[in-house]
């Protein structure tokens, strides 16, 4: 399988020289294509900063990370946002849609960004609607729609341009559990049937249990991985249930 | 103490944010200190007793419009501080969580509207002080005034009085603030931010048709004061256009936040283009709450723009027309024969009917001394010829459109051969008359107009047994009584031997001095006026008009129109761009949220800030545009109302108007949106 991802020793540090903070501490892994991976961690063990620097909102202290081949790590000023608005996708935990416009339009400005035409646009959107059942909430404005529909409206702006990864922080913490399930069954489904590549940080063993991979951080390192393979879902869960009593109390937040 | 630090601290924080603040309140505070200190420029001029009259008259005036101008800077000091106050919500609310009581949250914004006050009337004064010395030049030049060497004045008065105004308005802040704060409730501070508002889109038919009535009424109010104004006949029905113009002016802004955005909407290929439907419907979301304040700009931009223009260009019309009003040092001006019941004492009516040399001779005043080019005339009117006869056929139409004209008084005639003599010393072109013609001569336009209508029917006039019709279809530019506006409503010039035996209205006696500086005109016009004390002058009701006269007291009252002018001009174009450049900083917290969403998402830097800049400049262009397009017949309008003043130049002082706005407007433009660039850059 071609490797999309691919994550070489890397590293983050907070703060000076004195009292130095090792977000991430030597981290590598690799995702490769249509992959589904989950990486769980108790608050401040470093997910969201190792999904920063992914997502080029951050910068690494040291290490490269690949992305389809290209070392984002070296990329600066325009090329970053271009690499940004081309090849990810991202879907936030506030959904972070844009208020003064339409579920449409939220998605659309996606593609609009990019310059493509009017007609596109709307030949795109209307089919990424339908995969994510969004239809009749197009229309809508943000305060109009459940949170459930807002993160899917996210989640049609992060698949629509096509981007060779997906990376989703907290997709669910922000849902109840009806949305959360849903959410994660469209989730399946475009990693399935779209071989969308998603890269999902949770710390919730219910989200996670979707993934077909979960990487375990703790302190900033990689504490463990389970892969799913031919588990089913709730067998899956409760493998993942077990790591996170393994790692102790620090989990227990979460859960 | 520890209350105090907090609100140091808090300024230094938020300086970004009360930058706009900041500036509106120095540049109130110089603006207030410069037009006050004009009246202690002014007392150091070398200037005549009679313009010191009129720079009194200023002085006064400034001052009674300073109290106008506090009034608005005022309001506009406790709005833009109410928005400061809307934004810092969250900060008050995380003071109170922590236990502080309200009343020491009041004192730390006490304290800060303290710093803030005194930093600012220091900042303000010195910088209107340096600015004033610029405005020393040109008070000297209004008044022509000669600046012999430059002073450096510092007004305590001025300095004073600013003091006193601001510091007043600072304690109406403290209090309003110490109000609110004792008023608020925690969750509601916490929760400040949360609110979303709820976006409502206009029915587009409505807005179409709405913006179709409110246009049509514009027009009609625009047809008012232009096409339509002569139906304007008392200062009152000006207020019907100025209250549908307001009126029709919302409404456009309310239709038209719909309609732009349903058509660019419909223009697929343009809104969905880079950020494009972000911008309108950033513009579209915000207008449904501006759409007032909007309005209220656009007026204020409307009468900044008129009011600016035709205050320069009344000054500037009023000295170019000086040149050509008062080409003689002096006109002498006396009644003649008059009749015996006419309520003039007795020794009057004896006086006219001798000559105006005669009666200077009596006077005391030495006539060949003093005078050269001197030439005396009659001017004849009779009760046989009124203005109504004149108009012929053409004065059942235009009593009924201007029924408050005098028709009744009598015209005024005068020989040609006298007129062709004045018309050489005047510089105005001679005439040339058959036995039985006429011509009017007229500068006032509303005039040439009534009487040009009837001069192209060839109305003739019956005078002591002779029939005249005109020589030309209309009134041929010209003057005799000397006067600082165009003011001659007609004067007939008829064949020398019609006006034989016609009762003498008045003799005229029009003269240069003998003199050759400055200093012996006005020596010699010093000795005219003490003739009024001499023996003789109750037995005379003579009237002189000087060329110095004239001119002092145009050059006093351009200047006065101007100053006026400029200060409501420049504090209204301040105001408005404060309001709106804090309204948009105030919705910049939001934006900050959804800059970064957008930057989240990919989109360039670049493209970020072309979006803020159109967002931003669409704001400041919207009402501009509309307070234009008001303000191209505003200006219409007041050129007809002042004409008398004279016109030409106009297009000087509206360019000098749109340097003044560009400067203020678009200073303020460029401040809001570098803040607001600031504001949303990620940290």
């Amino acid at each position: 399988m071609e490797s999309i991802l691919k994550i070489y020793n890397v590293e983050k540090y907070y703060g000076s020289r004195s009292s130095l903070t090792k977000a991430i501490d030597n981290i590598s892994f690799e995702a490769s294509k249509g992959e589904f991976v989950a990486i769980m961690g108790a608050s401040g063990s470093g997910k969201t900063t190792l999904l920063n620097c992914i997502s080029t909102i951050d910068r690494v202290t040291s290490g490269h990370i690949f992305i389809g081949g290209e070392d984002i790590t070296k990329l600066k000023g325009n090329n970053l946002n271009k690499f940004r608005r081309e090849e990810l996708g991202f879907i936030f935990q506030d959904f972070n849609l844009l208020d003064t416009l339409t579920a449409y339009e939220n998605i659309a400005l996606a593609l609009s960004i990019q310059n493509v035409s009017a007609s596109e646009i709307a030949r795109r959107v209307n089919k990424v609607a339908k995969e994510l059942d969004i239809k009749d909430v197009l229309k809508k404005y943000p305060y109009q729609m459940s949170g459930g529909q807002k993160q899917r409206v996210a989640s049609a702006r992060a698949i629509i341009t096509d981007p060779k990864l997906i990376l989703a922080d907290e997709p669910t913490g922000a849902l109840d559990s009806k949305s959360a399930k849903m959410l994660l069954e469209r989730f399946a489904y475009l990693n399935k049937e779209l071989e969308a590549t998603i890269l999902m940080v949770t710390h919730d063993a219910f989200t996670a249990s979707y993934a077909s991979r979960v990487i375990f951080i703790k302190d900033g390192k990689i504490f463990n991985e389970l892969v799913r393979g031919n588990d089913s879902r709730k067998e899956f869960f409760d493998k993942i249930i077990d790591v996170v009593t393994l790692l102790g109390g620090d989990l227990n937040d979460a859960l | 103490m520890m209350l105090f630090k907090l609100s140091i601290k808090n300024i230094a924080r938020s300086i970004k944010d009360y930058a706009i603040y900041f500036f509106t309140l120095i540049l109130g505070v110089a603006i207030f200190y410069i037009f006050n200190a004009i009246e202690s420029q002014t007392v150091m001029m070398n200037v005549s007793s009679s313009t010191y009259e009129i720079i009194d008259l200023m002085n006064s005036m400034l001052s009674g419009v300073s109290v106008f101008v506090a009034f608005i800077l005022g309001f506009l000091i406790i709005y833009a501080n109410r928005f400061l106050m809307k934004r810092r919500n969250k900060e008050f609310g995380i003071y109170l969580t922590l236990g502080m009581s309200k009343r020491k949250v009041s004192l730390i914004l006490f304290f800060e509207t303290l710093i803030v006050g005194c930093i600012s009337l220091v900042i303000g004064l010195v910088l209107g002080t340096a600015l004033s010395q610029v405005m020393s030049l040109l008070v000297a030049n209004m008044f022509e005034a000669k600046m012999t060497e430059f002073e450096f004045v510092f007004s305590t008065s001025a300095c004073i009085k600013t003091l006193i105004y601001f510091s007043v308005m600072y304690v109406l802040v403290m209090i309003f603030n110490t109000y609110n704060v004792s008023r608020c409730r925690l969750i509601d501070l916490l929760n400040a931010n949360k609110k979303s508002e709820k976006i409502k889109m206009k029915n587009p038919w409505l807005c179409v048709i709405i913006f179709i009535i409110s246009v049509c009424v514009l027009g009609y109010a625009y047809f008012c004061v232009t096409a339509g104004v002569t139906d304007m006949q008392t200062a009152d029905k000006i207020l019907i256009p100025i209250a549908l113009g307001a009126v029709s002016t919302f409404f456009i802004f309310w239709s038209l936040s719909g309609l732009l955005l349903k058509i660019f909407m419909s223009m697929k290929n343009v809104y969905y283009k880079g950020l494009n439907s972000f911008i309108l419907r950033q513009f579209s979301s915000k207008i449904n709450t501006t759409v007032f304040s909007m309005t209220i700009i656009c007026l204020m931009l409307f009468f900044t723009i008129c009011i600016l223009s035709s205050a320069i260009s009344i000054r500037n019309s009023m000295t170019s027309n000086l040149e050509q009003m008062a080409p003689v040092d002096i006109q002498l001006n006396k009644k003649m024969d008059l009749p015996v019941n006419s309520g003039y004492s007795e020794a009057v009516i004896e006086d006219s009917k001798i000559s105006v040399s005669e009666t200077l001779d009596r006077l005391g005043f030495d006539t060949d001394k003093y005078f050269k080019d001197v030439l005396e005339f009659d001017i004849y009117a009779s009760n046989d010829i009124l203005v109504r006869d004149t108009l012929g056929d053409y004065y059942a139409e235009v009593s009924k459109q201007f029924p408050y004209l005098a028709y009744d008084a009598a015209e005024s005639f005068i020989k040609v051969s006298d007129y062709n003599k004045v018309a050489k010393l005047y510089g105005l072109g001679q005439i040339h008359l058959d036995s039985n013609e006429y011509v009017i001569i007229a500068d006032f336009d509303s005039w040439i107009d009534i009487r040009n209508q009837s001069l192209e029917k060839g109305t003739p006039i019956n005078l002591n047994g002779f029939t005249l019709t005109p020589k030309y279809d209309e009134c041929k530019d010209g003057f005799i009584y000397m006067a600082s506006n165009h003011i001659n409503t007609g004067i007939f010039i008829v064949p020398d031997e019609v006006l034989e035996g016609v009762s003498r209205e008045s003799e005229l006696l029009v003269a240069n001095y003998k003199a050759n500086t400055d200093e012996e005109r006005q020596e010699i016009e010093d000795m005219i006026v003490a003739t009024g004390n001499s023996a003789y002058a109750s037995n005379t009701d003579i009237e002189a008009s000087t060329k110095l006269s004239l001119y002092e007291g145009s050059i006093g009252l351009g200047a006065m129109i101007t100053f006026i002018g400029l200060y409501l001009g420049i504090v209204f174009l301040i105001a408005s761009a404060a309001i709106l450049a804090l309204k948009e900083l105030s919705e910049s917290t939001d934006n900050k949220e959804r800059f970064r969403m957008l930057r989240k998402i990919g989109t360039d830097e670049k493209m970020l800030n072309r979006a803020l800049f159109r967002q931003i400049g669409i704001f400041f262009i919207f009402p501009l545009v509309l307070a234009v397009i008001h303000s191209i017949f505003g200006i219409k309008f007041c050129t007809y109302i002042l004409e008398t003043f004279g016109k030409g130049e106009l297009v000087k002082s509206i360019i000098m108007t749109a340097g003044i706005i560009v400067f203020i407007y678009g200073g303020y433009f460029l401040i809001t949106y570098f803040a607001s660039k600031n504001i949303i850059k990620e940290r």
